[in-house]
């Protein structure tokens, strides 16, 4: 048999096999899955978004920017001009690049005079590291215990109670095994303005 | 390394293992045409789609039959999704009116996603539309699975059989590895991230207004069904820029696990499946155990690098020492609800399948923090590997295994009792040749033009490894990348589209005529001179082979990138 009769002998199910598994992959099974997400999680199919008087605020599962002293901050961002839900990225800064170094030593100079730190003082890694997204909603315990002094402060409150709010946002790991101990700094401030508001 | 960390690479590893036996048991009977407990379902989908296509599957392909038909679907889907990608601005489902892509870039990502590469020179969210999403790459993402499943399985009837000339028929290998592997896995895979917090919708991107009066513009869109196949595909390309960094693909500590035991699920089945189809199970796990042991050792060296942290950073009072309440370690590029274990976990995983995906950015991993990636791309993606391609590939290092011990004794290797000769040989060596010349080459020529350094994102050592890692993923049909290098210029996106297609393709041939070489021979019985290999001799042979033929060679390039920043990460110099 010559190879153009072997190639036209496969047009037949090159197309009937490309069209069937088309159809199957790309419109069944997506249309599937949409239709019973939006069904039964219709929440989390969208984006898990969060509702403050009757105004959407975010999502529970995106980091965004907070400046004020009213709120715990997030971790720097890549993403963007910071937490730009549309623009994911991370820094790829290598370890030894001067960029990275500059970055981290301002964010740092940063971090110690908005907590009221001595200079030099100790941070936790997440504290001025970017995440992978650019979008991490969370910081660490550590790093939220840091800015309890400065956030009390700014919501006329006490530091016992600005730390029990915090305990009560920090999660665990499940099964003492998986992820890491973590706290959603949307949440977190959300939860700030509902009990701690600010006096206009 | 933590005992918390310890702990979560030992659960996953075990996870792994206790999923090979039953999926590959049920792999096998898929392939056999045994009756299945998805039967009711599948099967009337499955005669149908015979009927329509003049597919009778009783009626099996030569090698070169098969081969060709391989071909010609990968060729349709090639440009098929080229075309897609370039008319994509007067297609329909794109409420951001996003343009067609360009040139370079369509021909770049198309061979990027029929190789089962998924290298991304696109950004997810800001260039492509939801009909390139779903109809373009998610097409493929389940095909260029399937047709390395098929192929797996076409040589494994080549081992197996004898005096045979037929390997079997591609369309219904195809057919079946997509209806009753793939697409039931992926259902069950996308509905629980949906239930997690990936998002499953059609709608355009959403605006809020945050807590502090900004406004923020959260990407929409059908991730779920992409992320699930992109992990049980070894595809790897993520819905969004950042892949499986991104929280609204990867939410919770239960979706990273979940999503890294499905990027080695089917490659840790199909070397069970392998053992079991060649008659010899114990084989199958002494593959298993060799893979593993490789891959718990690269996972520890990264780990224990990341865990060390950047003593760069430690200079400006940022903790490296981890303890309850905060991770320490390198965080650049890392998520906290993910941590630096199922960060470098991930890492090891999805290079050593040839998956892809990220969790973390490589690209601001420590020096011999990145090593680990670097390495299980290098030996070309056989420490479990991509679906299907895995084992075909690593088929390749087996009978080189077996000739080298061949040779150390002095006698005619042989495979499973069949006598490996010069036209297998010839075949292996032309895969194991072309691949390091694919990835040195091209570095080369790009770290002495300013059209290969002009879009750096690092300078110094870490720039060069910027560059080897690309075209080292694209040679491995990983699409992992050192994300910072901008790619997505004619140099780079040609280069590394090349080396997409020869590192899939001349492999793919390769184990084809040695499939239709090994189907033609005799079984001869076993004698005391016969190699076993299906014991720790062999294993550790085997590993060794693989470490030393497939690392070796890279080994000078591996040193003047990250071998050189490890030894410089505290000597304060930067870049």
């Amino acid at each position: 048999m010559t190879m153009t009769a072997m190639i036209t002998r496969e047009l037949r199910p090159l197309l009937v096999v490309t069209v069937v598994l088309m159809v199957l992959t790309t419109v069944v099974y997506p249309l599937v899955v949409t239709g019973v997400a939006q069904l039964v999680f219709p929440r989390q199919a969208n984006g898990s978004l969060i509702e403050v008087g009757g105004q959407t605020v975010g999502s529970s599962l995106v980091g965004q920017t907070f400046t004020s002293a009213a709120y715990f901050h997030a971790r720097p961002s890549a993403a963007g001009t910071g937490y730009d839900g549309a623009s994911s990225s991370g820094s790829n800064y290598g370890p030894l690049s001067q960029k990275l170094h500059d970055r981290v030593a301002a964010d740092a100079a940063a971090f110690r005079e908005a907590h009221g730190l001595e200079a030099g003082a100790a941070l936790p890694s997440d504290a001025v590291t970017a995440s992978g997204s650019g979008l991490d909603p969370h910081i660490s315990p550590a790093t939220a215990r840091l800015q309890v002094a400065s956030v009390a402060t700014a919501r006329g409150t006490s530091e016992v109670n600005m730390r029990a709010l915090l305990d009560e946002f920090t999660e665990g790991r499940a099964l003492g095994l998986i992820g890491e101990p973590r706290v959603n700094v949307l949440r977190l401030n959300i939860a700030l303005d509902a009990r701690y508001p600010l006096r206009p | 390394m933590t005992a918390i960390e310890w702990g979560q690479l030992a659960l996953y590893v075990a996870l792994l293992l206790a999923a090979a036996k039953p999926l590959g048991t049920y792999m096998t009977a898929v392939y056999e045409g045994r009756r299945t407990w998805l039967h009711p379902v599948v099967r009337p989908l499955e005669v149908a789609t015979y009927r329509l296509g003049g597919i009778d599957e009783d009626r099996e392909q030569d090698w070169r039959r098969y081969l060709l038909a391989t071909l010609a679907f990968n060729v349709a889907g090639f440009l098929l999704l080229y075309a897609i990608l370039r008319l994509q601005g007067f297609l329909p489902m794109n409420p951001q009116g996003l343009e067609g892509a360009k040139p370079t870039l369509a021909f770049n990502t198309a061979a990027s996603f029929v190789t089962n590469t998924n290298w991304q020179s696109y950004g997810g969210e800001t260039t492509l539309s939801y009909l390139s999403q779903m109809a373009g790459l998610t097409f493929q993402n389940f095909v260029s699975a399937a047709v390395g499943m098929a192929v797996l399985v076409a040589v494994i009837r080549g081992v197996a059989r004898q005096s045979a000339s037929t390997l079997g028929n591609f369309w219904v290998d195809l057919t079946r590895s997509t209806l009753y592997v793939l697409l039931p896995l992926s259902v069950v895979l996308a509905l629980f991230l949906v239930s997690q917090g990936v998002i499953q919708n059609v709608s355009a991107y959403t605006e809020v207004t945050t807590l502090e009066g900004e406004t923020q513009t959260l990407a929409m869109g059908p991730a779920a069904s992409q992320v699930a196949i992109k992990q049980l595909g070894t595809n790897g390309g993520g819905f969004f820029n950042v892949n499986s960094a991104h929280p609204l693909e990867n939410p919770t500590a239960w979706t990273n696990l979940v999503e890294m035991v499905a990027i080695l699920l089917i490659p840790v089945a199909s070397v069970y499946m392998y053992g079991r189809m060649v008659g010899s199970t114990r084989h199958g796990w002494v593959l298993i155990g060799a893979m593993t042991a490789v891959l718990v050792l690269g996972t520890v060296v990264t780990t224990w690098s990341e865990q060390a942290g950047n003593p760069t950073l430690g200079a400006l009072g940022v903790t490296a020492a981890p303890s309850a309440d905060q991770l320490g370690g390198n965080m650049e590029g890392k998520e906290v609800r993910v941590g630096i274990g199922n960060s470098t976990t991930w890492a090891a995983a999805t290079t050593a399948a040839s998956n892809g995906s990220v969790n973390s950015m490589h690209d601001s991993y420590t020096g011999l923090g990145g090593i680990t990636p670097f390495a299980l791309m290098m030996t070309s993606e056989v420490i479990f590997g991509g679906v299907g391609s895995g084992m075909y590939g690593a088929v390749l290092y087996i009978l080189l295994t077996v000739f080298i011990a061949g040779l150390m004794v002095g006698r005619t290797p042989e495979y499973l009792g069949k006598k490996v000769e010069s036209r297998e040989m010839k075949a292996v060596m032309a895969s194991l040749l072309v691949f390091p010349v694919l990835i040195l080459v091209w570095t080369a020529v790009a770290v002495v033009n300013p059209f290969g350094t002009d879009t750096l994102n690092n300078a110094g050592p870490h720039g060069f490894s910027e560059v080897l890692y690309a075209f080292t993923s694209g040679s491995a049909n990983n699409g992992s990348a050192f994300a910072g290098l901008g790619a997505n210029g004619t140099f780079y996106n040609l280069g590394i589209g090349v080396n997409m297609l020869f590192g899939r393709f001349v492999f793919l041939v390769s184990v084809m005529v040695i499939a239709g070489a090994m189907a033609r021979k005799q079984r001869v019985a076993a004698s005391p001179g016969t190699f076993p290999v299906d014991g720790f001799t062999f294993g550790g042979l085997f590993t060794g082979i693989i470490v030393i033929v497939g690392l070796l060679t890279f080994f000078p390039a591996l040193a003047l990138g990250p071998i050189v920043e490890h030894l410089m990460r505290a000597d304060g110099v930067l870049f």
